[in-house]
């Protein structure tokens, strides 16, 4: 008897935080959804009033929205696998070959991940300008790849070094040279630790807001999330459309969460270090 | 296994790694050292070369447009007399000690009360760690219609008859840095919850059964098994808080740009205000230095547990 009141105890409370958790995220959709005329006439703390998609619309086209979100893909997918890309075949380099100083190498290389972004701002912004790329989409592809690579490479070389010996040296006797032996069969094997690291790579990139607002300038040329600070000097007040605004670059994230649940919540385990 | 993995610490007795060099038979060809070297050289045009001109800016005077004049560690020297950075560099460790405690506190309490599989702790989860995947700046956007007057804050305030409690929370100086605390919480606690569940999962279960038979109460179990058994855990746990309280930048920028009257200023938004509005490049970098050598401590942590991992 006490033992089910305890159970009934324990859902019931964690019913609630679970609720709390979840009421924020919830109570912007609810706003999203009102119009203007409701918001400002009860205020943004009462019940809606009113049903419209139209915030959604003003978000969209007016906000150009649409063209932040192009953008963030058009930085995000690239980047992912390029960094991914390069990462592998580093670690494959380090992991499976007596190359030498490869611990200094792959320590090294870490590093560089785990630097303090500021102290790296000035520099890339003025070397991107020198070379002309400042304000294009290719310098923030560059600096994500530069700057996640370290990361990526750690792992997988982690990951990649405990594979076992014979797979490689029975395809060495097959005469797989080192380029084959790395497509044919130590990326296979990799496929996990890529799929976790490309779920969590996708979420940091298409969520930063320190490098857009670094190399970026113009606003046609900004991704979603710096996009959406720029949203609110646009509808200064409007916050069923701030609202609106605010789902519609949340829901990307959300769908490769979702999509990618397992890998996502591994590769957070893995313990990144963003 | 990677360094940064959680897993529980190795019994004394696993076998030690085999030495890799003997692991590692193949001779290094052109293609391998393309391999290796094209990556790192994207990273050494990319961030070391980048953090050396950082280092090297710290000591000089610049204002973007003529050429850098050395100036030693006189930009080390201002800060001393600068109220502000004196404000950024409090604001960083109340930061530090609130964001990174509550949320090991927050995340560690969540994990311990649903570690164990049973109906709905799945929802639960989802639930606590769904924040975690909002970018700081959909997080920012989230509190702050819920801070606006006559947002949901206020609603409730007046609900259960504390309107004397209603505040203009993210334009009063002596709330603001509290009020943007408790977005970073709310979407740190699951993050740390998920490091901390992943630490649990990998404890043998024969430990606690052992303890069980021994006759060791929940308490004991937890306080003798638990907690010295996520010693692994707890170092990765600490590094990404230090390293992320440090690197707290997006959500503030959000909320308030470090205002009003830099009563919110981190050193992060300190460095960027100082470097891209005020365009004091030297002083900034200076700044980015002083960021970089509280995290030194940590980085260091980290590296050498890696090292460790290799040898």
């Amino acid at each position: 008897m006490t033992n089910r009141f305890k159970t009934g105890g324990y859902h019931v409370a964690m019913s609630i935080v679970s609720f709390l958790w979840i009421a924020p995220i919830l109570w912007v959709v609810v706003i999203s959804l009102r119009s203007f005329d409701d918001v400002a006439a009860n205020g943004l703390g009462s019940l809606p009033h009113s049903f419209t998609f139209s915030t959604y619309k003003s978000a969209w086209e007016d906000a150009d929205e649409f063209r932040a979100l192009i953008n963030s893909l058009a930085v995000t997918i690239p980047a992912v696998i390029l960094s991914l890309g390069l990462a592998s075949i580093a670690a494959y380099g380090l992991a499976r070959y007596n190359i030498p100083f490869r611990r200094t190498v792959l320590l090294l290389m870490l590093m560089g991940n785990l630097l303090p972004p500021q102290i790296l701002l000035i520099p890339i912004s003025r070397f991107v300008e020198l070379t002309g790329y400042y304000d294009t989409l290719y310098a923030l592809i560059a600096v994500h790849v530069g700057f996640g690579l370290g990361f990526y490479t750690f792992v997988l070389h982690g990951f990649m070094r405990d594979l076992p010996r014979e797979i490689q040296e029975a395809a060495t006797i097959d005469g797989a040279g080192p380029g084959k032996i790395y497509a044919s069969v130590i990326l296979p094997l990799t496929r996990p630790a890529m799929a976790a690291l490309g779920a969590l790579s996708f979420t940091w990139i298409f969520n930063d807001l320190l490098w857009s607002i670094t190399v970026i300038r113009s606003g046609e040329k900004m991704p979603v999330t710096p996009a959406l600070l720029g949203l609110q000097g646009l509808f200064v007040s409007s916050w069923n459309v701030i609202a609106a605004g605010t789902v519609i670059a949340a829901v990307p994230t959300l769908a490769v969460f979702l999509k990618f649940q397992k890998h996502f919540v591994s590769g957070l385990a893995i313990g990144a270090v963003k | 296994m990677t360094a940064t993995t959680v897993e529980p610490e190795s019994p004394p007795d696993a076998q030690p790694r085999s030495r890799s060099g003997e692991r590692r038979p193949w001779r290094v060809s052109p293609l391998i050292l393309a391999f290796v070297f094209v990556p790192f050289a994207v990273e050494a045009v990319w961030v070391f070369w980048p953090a050396l001109q950082g280092f090297w800016l710290s000591l000089t005077n610049w204002d973007g447009l003529s050429a850098p004049k050395f100036v030693g560690f006189g930009n080390f020297g201002d800060m001393f007399s600068d109220p502000i950075f004196k404000t950024a560099l409090k604001n960083t460790a109340i930061w530090l000690v609130l964001f990174g405690g509550l949320s090991v506190i927050g995340g560690f309490g969540m994990a311990m009360l649903l570690q164990k599989e049973r109906r709905g702790v799945g929802i639960y989860r989802a639930a606590l760690f769904t924040p975690v995947v909002f970018s700081l700046v959909v997080t920012a956007l989230i509190w702050r219609v819920f801070y606006q007057p006559d947002g949901l804050v206020d609603s409730v305030l007046r609900g259960i008859g504390l309107e004397s409690w209603i505040h203009p929370w993210l334009a009063d100086p002596d709330t603001a840095l509290y009020a943007v605390i408790l977005p970073a919480l709310w979407r740190q606690i699951g993050y740390v919850m998920v490091l901390y569940l992943a630490g649990l999962k990998a404890v043998d279960p024969a430990l606690y059964e052992a303890a069980r038979v021994d006759g060791a109460s929940a308490w004991q179990r937890t306080r003798y098994v638990t907690i010295p058994q996520l010693k692994g855990v707890n170092s990765v746990v600490l590094s990404v808080i230090v390293i992320d309280s440090l690197r707290s930048f997006d959500i503030v920028w959000s909320m308030t740009k470090g205002g009003p009257y830099h009563s919110s200023e981190l050193l992060s938004t300190y460095m960027y205000s100082t470097a891209f509005q005020s365009t004091q490049l030297g002083y900034a970098s200076a700044i980015a230095v002083v960021i970089f050598i509280l995290a030194l401590a940590v980085i260091l942590g980290y590296l050498i547990r890696a090292f460790r991992e290799e040898t």
